[in-house]
């Protein structure tokens, strides 16, 4: 008798006690729901972790207002069937509000603008622990997160003075008006996220699957056409064969050139790839240490 | 897909070739990404660096780029066809042994490096006795830099006596030898043939083969519980479900329990999950356990067999490792969480301060700071319900937090 689980069942255990901790932590807890394949397996694990009660967390969505309309409707789809409370945190509400301001130009993005929106809105929901969707092979900044990562009283991070995680005992522990950030999948890959998706038979956005689109390219990066964006003169449309390998904003997603119509194909892609998911975000592109210092402000 | 998931931790200074050979590892099993290699090769460049540096692999702060110096743990994950690898990589310098313990305190092999030309130093030593006191199963030896030495067998065959005449006096159930050459490759993935004398296999070969199936505990039933499951919906309308993560031992359907701290018996009716009923399960698993009798039973509480229970005491004693520049208090009060309890307790007697590099006990030396090894005896105000350490790495462990500044103060290892 061998009493041994495959790397995804073991993955998956580990995810669950983390959002079980979470819920028997916190007093209110929320998700941070993106629309994107990590925050659907974290949705897909939350239920398995609960069931057959509901999950204990509110959905929390940060829309920017330049998502792929193919995400707004998987997002209400999901929510709906789970049975959770989604809560909008609007970007351009915060720009109609003058909270915030636009940047200009052809690299305009609202991608910064994001933390400001979600800080406020984690402060006005009284949220204690927000969970993410973040993994740790993402990212070299992502690399040194904890599971359970403090924020202070202005949701900053401090990766140099970060406490030990030991074991599976996860200190939440925290002064009023702090508050948590929780990365149940941080030990996922990539191709582990795909591959446990195929064999959950998990429902995904149109948007990871080829189709053709309206594209232009810049900076090696190829990226859809949308009223969110403006080209420069020599940026011209063509329609291409492409995919999604991560969802972000529609003006700073890179597309993939791929055949990849089944999530086998796409696990197959993966397995091969020879460039990382990030490979194509532009917001992750601005300096080398992009991510670490969007994410000591209070960024996902 | 039948892949297993091995955890492994690596510590070392920037100059014995662990990022080399972690760097080696990810690019032969094709986990460095060409926009990966193509940002370090740029930073390395830009920073005048000869060659491509491939700690910038794995040092991700801006600091530790800056300084060239790795400050934290970091994750990195590779796979084979066989088996899925993640790597707690952390520094080696004595001023991190708290983070080398981080790293090590959920791995199944640690792999411990010594450059061929220094043999053994202070630094093998430390990681050594740490991969030893968080009771890492296996322990992999790699001499490293062996195309510096002539590939010479002698070379070998000293530093692994040297160090088995050393680690006999730690307690570790499986140590490795392999000579290696990070930088030429020489039996990290492939076979040497600089070293024909060597019949044993490669580093990739033993990561992938190490039987780690029997390293948890299949025999000391635990389950502490995390919470209880109330769906409160007209489908479910009795159901009272206990979820938690196997921590010991299998637990089968109609088993006969015992709750602790009440003491009291039952029988496992369900043992549920998502996918649904299983007849047994066993650590890591994540499942809910039902009950035949309805109970007063929360988080915190444990069921357990009958005829096997854990030690049920408010006094502990234990290995602790301090992790902050406040010094350890005697009779000072601290949170302290273990499994799925949290409870104050206050510190007792410092029995002694262990010098990581000699393994000596000092008796009369009571300051316990940063990264100090120690010791201790610990009262809390509830019993505890625990296993020693060295029987079961999730019931004998504990950290203690500071509860003025929240901060995780210190690691035990139960005795």
């Amino acid at each position: 008798m061998t009493y041994q689980l495959n790397h995804l069942k073991e993955l998956e255990s580990e995810s669950i006690f983390v959002l079980r901790e979470v819920a028997a932590k916190f007093e209110n807890p929320v998700l941070l729901f993106s629309g994107g394949k990590d925050s659907i397996l974290m949705a897909h694990l939350a239920m398995k972790a609960f069931h057959p009660a509901r999950i204990p967390f509110v959905f929390l969505h940060v829309d920017t207002g330049h998502n792929f309309p193919e995400t707004l409707t998987y997002r209400d789809e999901l929510v709906e069937k789970l049975g959770v409370r989604l809560i909008v945190a609007s970007v351009q509400e915060a720009i109609d509000k003058r909270l915030i301001v636009e940047e200009k130009g052809y690299h305009a993005s609202r991608n910064l603008l994001q933390t400001f929106v979600l800080l406020d809105a984690l402060e006005k929901g009284k949220y204690d622990a927000a969970l993410g969707g973040g993994r740790r092979d993402e990212e070299k900044a992502r690399a040194k997160e904890r599971f359970f990562s403090h924020r202070d009283e202005f949701g900053q991070w401090d990766p140099k003075n970060q406490r030990p995680e030991l074991w599976n005992l996860f200190n939440a522990r925290k002064q009023p008006g702090e508050h948590f950030r929780v990365f149940p999948i941080s030990n996922w890959t990539e191709l582990d996220v795909w591959q446990y998706l195929a064999e959950e038979k998990v429902p995904l956005p149109s948007l990871y699957f080829s189709h053709k689109r309206k594209i232009f390219e810049r900076d090696g990066l190829i990226l859809a056409d949308s009223p969110y964006i403006t080209r420069k003169p020599e940026e011209v449309l063509e329609e291409r064969v492409i995919r999604c390998r991560t969802i972000g904003d529609m003006t700073c997603t890179g597309l993939w050139e791929s055949d990849a119509s089944t999530i086998e194909d796409i696990i197959r892609e993966v397995s091969t790839a020879r460039k990382t998911e990030r490979g194509g975000r532009a917001d992750d592109k601005r300096s080398d240490t992009a991510m670490e210092d969007r994410k000591k402000e209070g960024y996902f | 897909m039948t892949t297993e998931l091995l955890r492994f931790t690596t510590a070392g200074s920037v100059d014995d070739g662990k990022s080399t050979l972690i760097g080696r590892l990810l690019y032969d099993s094709k986990s460095i990404f060409e926009d990966q290699y193509e940002a370090i090769e740029a930073t390395s460049l830009r920073r005048g660096e000869e060659g491509v540096n491939l700690a910038l692999l794995t040092d991700g702060l801006k600091a530790e780029r800056e300084q060239g110096i790795t400050i934290d743990v970091a994750y990195r994950y590779f796979a084979t066809p066989k088996r899925k690898f993640i790597v707690a990589d952390c520094p080696g310098h004595i001023q991190y042994t708290r983070n080398m313990v981080t790293g090590a305190s959920t791995a199944n092999v640690a792999l411990v490096l010594i450059d061929a030309r220094q043999g053994i130093v202070e630094q093998t030593r430390r990681h050594s006795f740490i991969a030893s006191l968080l009771q890492i199963p296996h322990l992999v030896v790699c001499i490293n830099k062996m195309d510096l030495m002539d590939y010479s067998e002698e070379v070998y065959q000293q530093i692994k006596e040297e160090f088995s005449g050393f680690s006999n006096k730690l307690n570790v159930k499986d140590i490795h030898f392999i000579p290696i050459s990070a930088l030429k490759g020489d039996n990290v993935v492939e076979a040497s043939e600089n070293m024909p004398w060597y019949k044993g296999g490669t580093l990739m070969y033993y990561l992938e083969n190490v039987h780690i199936g029997s390293d948890n505990n299949f025999i000391d039933t635990r389950f502490p519980i995390q919470q209880v499951i109330r769906p409160y919906s007209d489908d479910y309308h009795d159901y009272r479900g206990y979820a938690g993560r196997i921590a010991g031992g299998v637990l089968k359907k109609g088993d006969e329990v015992t709750l602790l701290p009440s003491g009291f018996s039952s029988r496992i009716a369900k043992i549920d999950t998502y996918d649904g009923e299983l007849e047994e399960a066993y650590p890591p698993m994540s499942v809910t356990v039902l009950l035949e009798d309805d109970f007063d039973l929360g988080r915190g509480d444990m069921i357990v067999r009958q005829n096997n229970q854990p030690t049920i005491s408010q006094d502990i004693e234990l290995m602790i490792c301090w992790f902050n520049d406040r010094p350890l208090q005697v009779r000072g009060k601290y949170l302290l969480m273990h499994t799925t309890q949290e409870m104050r307790c206050m510190v007792g007697e410092i029995r002694y301060k262990l010098n990581i590099n000699t393994l000596h006990r000092d008796l009369e030396d009571k300051h316990i700071g940063m990264n100090d090894i120690a010791r201790i005896t610990i009262r809390c105000t509830k019993p505890l319900f625990f296993d020693s350490y060295r029987k079961n790495r999730i019931t004998g462990s504990v950290i203690l937090v500071d509860e003025h500044t929240n901060e995780t103060v210190g690691a035990g290892m139960i005795i």
